[in-house]
């Protein structure tokens, strides 16, 4: 492997994926390098894909990529220690083809993608780990390998190694990542007959359920549930800052375990065989955590580059956008005969400034310094709201202007009325 | 209460026998300088254990491949942390 490349892509994610698949498209002579076995080996996701971002990217997807179902019903699930109090939004709308959204299996559906890859003219090398970047002065010339003689070189190498983001780190461009900015999440797949989960959650055909969670099996930390229906098998999982899992000292297996012991939860995967357990970090430090995402010869798309809207869940569609607009920024220059440098490679940068991906990273900036400062919100909160609608809807002869006198006494009680307003503000503040 | 190994029994790995691609730098930061030994807790496999002495050792056979064990050892970057040979390792069936 001596030859020279337009542009190498590390890792082998959507990030990646889509990086690849822009460039090889365009004509460019690119190179992409996985760890994993096949790409898809080494990757944890819920896994919602949002189909819009892929869209720009592959408008035709649907054909033939391994979905599993089209999300027709969202649930917001507030636990207590026995009950939950929620939300559920369904829509006839989200039955109307083309889908907005579907749950998706990350080994089945990166795979997928990694032939398109190879389809569209990129050459795909996996079970070969970068061992660090090669620099000629502050400017980025090519990876070494773990391959015999296994150094390349690019004009452009494009860093999407996901989360642990090791490459940047050696060669200085950031420095560790902090607990603070982390979520650790444990996830697992049980599977079930197809037939149970349609009853199980009233579904039919491709339709599908999501359940967010928050409240009590958190134990205090700032972090969410979550229980995704797929064709034959349901993914549940529970992630929460890392330096939250250092305060408490709770093991995130346990955690889980806990969890899947609610009795909300348990009886959605009763039957159930449980075919694997998974555990990945997930960046959530928001905007104010971005590093610097290019440099002389570099480029940083994905999780790498902290891409991750963790109010609402997205990343993988972040990591697509970035990983398609880091390509069209190569195959831009490229075509005007530009050098791959800093000043040029600003225009990345530039360019998701206009997009959704750091519009919404600014809006939820301060999100996570707030959920750090309010713990009520994982803690006092859940239990209030869920003994509220007990006192409500039990039947027990005492008339509903006492009991709702009684809910606002044991608010104020836990939070005091200014405090109450407080958290309203912040979280309208936060999140507006 | 299902434990972790009957959890990492699931899991599919190719491990290498060769290399630990995580290690402790210097086995008496942890038993001297480190009071709360995050480790040995957060890690979402329990590779980590720690003895009487309260000496702390790593073993990476179940390891997921997480970070999470870097990350939390900051303060005293007491673990050489990188990835496995490529295709060694976790290899997920599911993800
Ligand atoms: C539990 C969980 C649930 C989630 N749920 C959702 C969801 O429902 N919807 C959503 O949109 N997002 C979700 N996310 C976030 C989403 O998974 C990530 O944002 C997304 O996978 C990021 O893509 P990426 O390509 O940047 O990184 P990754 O998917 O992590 O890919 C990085 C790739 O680089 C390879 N690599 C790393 N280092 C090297 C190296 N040195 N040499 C060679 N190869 C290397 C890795 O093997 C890997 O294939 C979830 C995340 C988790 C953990
Ligand atoms: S956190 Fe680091 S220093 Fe502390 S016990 Fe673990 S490896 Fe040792
Ligand atoms: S990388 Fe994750 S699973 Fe592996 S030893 Fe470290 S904490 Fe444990």
């Amino acid at each position: 492997m001596s030859e020279h490349f337009d542009a190498i892509v590390v890792g082998a994610g959507p990030a990646g994926n889509s990086a690849a698949y822009t460039l090889a498209k365009a004509g460019l002579k690119v190179l992409q390098i996985e760890r994993g076995e096949y790409s898809g080996s080494k990757n944890v996701q819920g896994a919602i894909l949002y189909s819009d971002a892929l869209e720009k990217i592959m408008p035709d997807f649907r054909d033939d990529a391994p979905l599993e179902r089209h999300v027709v019903e969202q649930r917001m699930w507030i636990l207590d220690d026995e009950s939950y109090i929620g939300g559920t939004y369904r829509s006839a709308n989200f039955s109307k083809p083309p889908y907005n959204r579907y749950t998706i299996i990350r080994s089945q559906f990166d795979r997928w993608f990694s032939k398109k890859v190879r389809d569209a003219g990129a050459l795909v090398v996996c079970e070969t780990t970068v061992l660090d970047l090669h620099m000629d002065g502050r400017r980025v010339v090519g990876v070494r390998t773990d391959r015999d003689n296994g150094s390349v070189y690019a004009d452009v190498v494009i860093l999407a190694d996901g989360v642990n983001s090791l490459l940047a780190r050696k060669a200085g461009f950031h420095g560790e990542l902090k607990p603070k900015d982390v979520a650790l999440a444990v996830k697992e797949i049980h599977f079930l007959p197809e037939q149970t989960i349609e009853e199980r959650f009233s579904v039919k055909g491709t339709e599908g359920v999501v359940i967010e969670m928050a409240g009590r099996i958190t134990q205090g930390m700032v972090g969410t549930g979550f229980l995704y229906t797929n064709k034959e098998s349901v993914t549940i999982g529970i992630g929460c800052l890392l330096s939250d899992f250092k305060k408490s000292g709770i093991a995130p297996y346990a955690l889980l375990e806990q969890m899947k012991a609610h009795p909300a939860i348990r009886p959605l995967l009763d039957g159930g065989e449980m075919k694997e357990y998974t555990a990945h970090l997930i960046p959530e430090g928001g905007y104010n955590a971005i590093p610097a995402i290019y440099g002389d010869g570099w480029l940083m798309v994905g999780d790498a580059g902290m891409f991750v809207n963790a109010v609402h869940r997205e990343g993988s569609n972040l990591a697509m956008t970035t990983g398609r607009i880091a390509a069209e920024t190569i195959i831009d220059l490229k075509a005007r005969g530009k050098p791959m440098t800093a000043r040029h490679l600003a225009a990345y940068r530039k360019a998701l400034d206009g997009t959704f991906v750091m519009k919404d990273m600014k809006k939820y900036r301060d999100v996570p310094a707030v959920m750090d400062k309010n713990r009520q919100f994982f803690t006092d909160y859940p239990h209030l709201v869920s003994q509220a609608a007990r006192t409500i809807l039990t039947v027990d002869g005492v008339d509903k202007k006492t009991k709702e006198r009684a809910i606002r006494k044991e608010f104020a009680r836990t939070r005091s009325t200014l405090g109450l307003f407080a958290d309203a503000f912040k979280l309208w503040r936060a999140f507006e | 209460m299902m434990r972790v190994e009957e959890k990492l029994f699931q899991n599919r790995y190719r491990v290498d026998g060769a290399r630990a691609h995580i290690e402790i730098v210097d086995g008496d930061v942890c038993a001297v300088h480190c009071q709360d030994k995050p480790c040995t807790f957060c890690c979402p496999a329990g590779c980590y254990a720690m003895d009487n002495g309260g000496r702390v050792t790593v073993i990476t056979d179940g390891c997921l491949e997480c970070g999470t064990c870097r990350v939390i050892c900051g303060e005293h970057r007491n673990v050489r942390w990188e990835y496995p040979r490529g295709g060694y390792g976790i290899l997920f069936k599911f993800g």
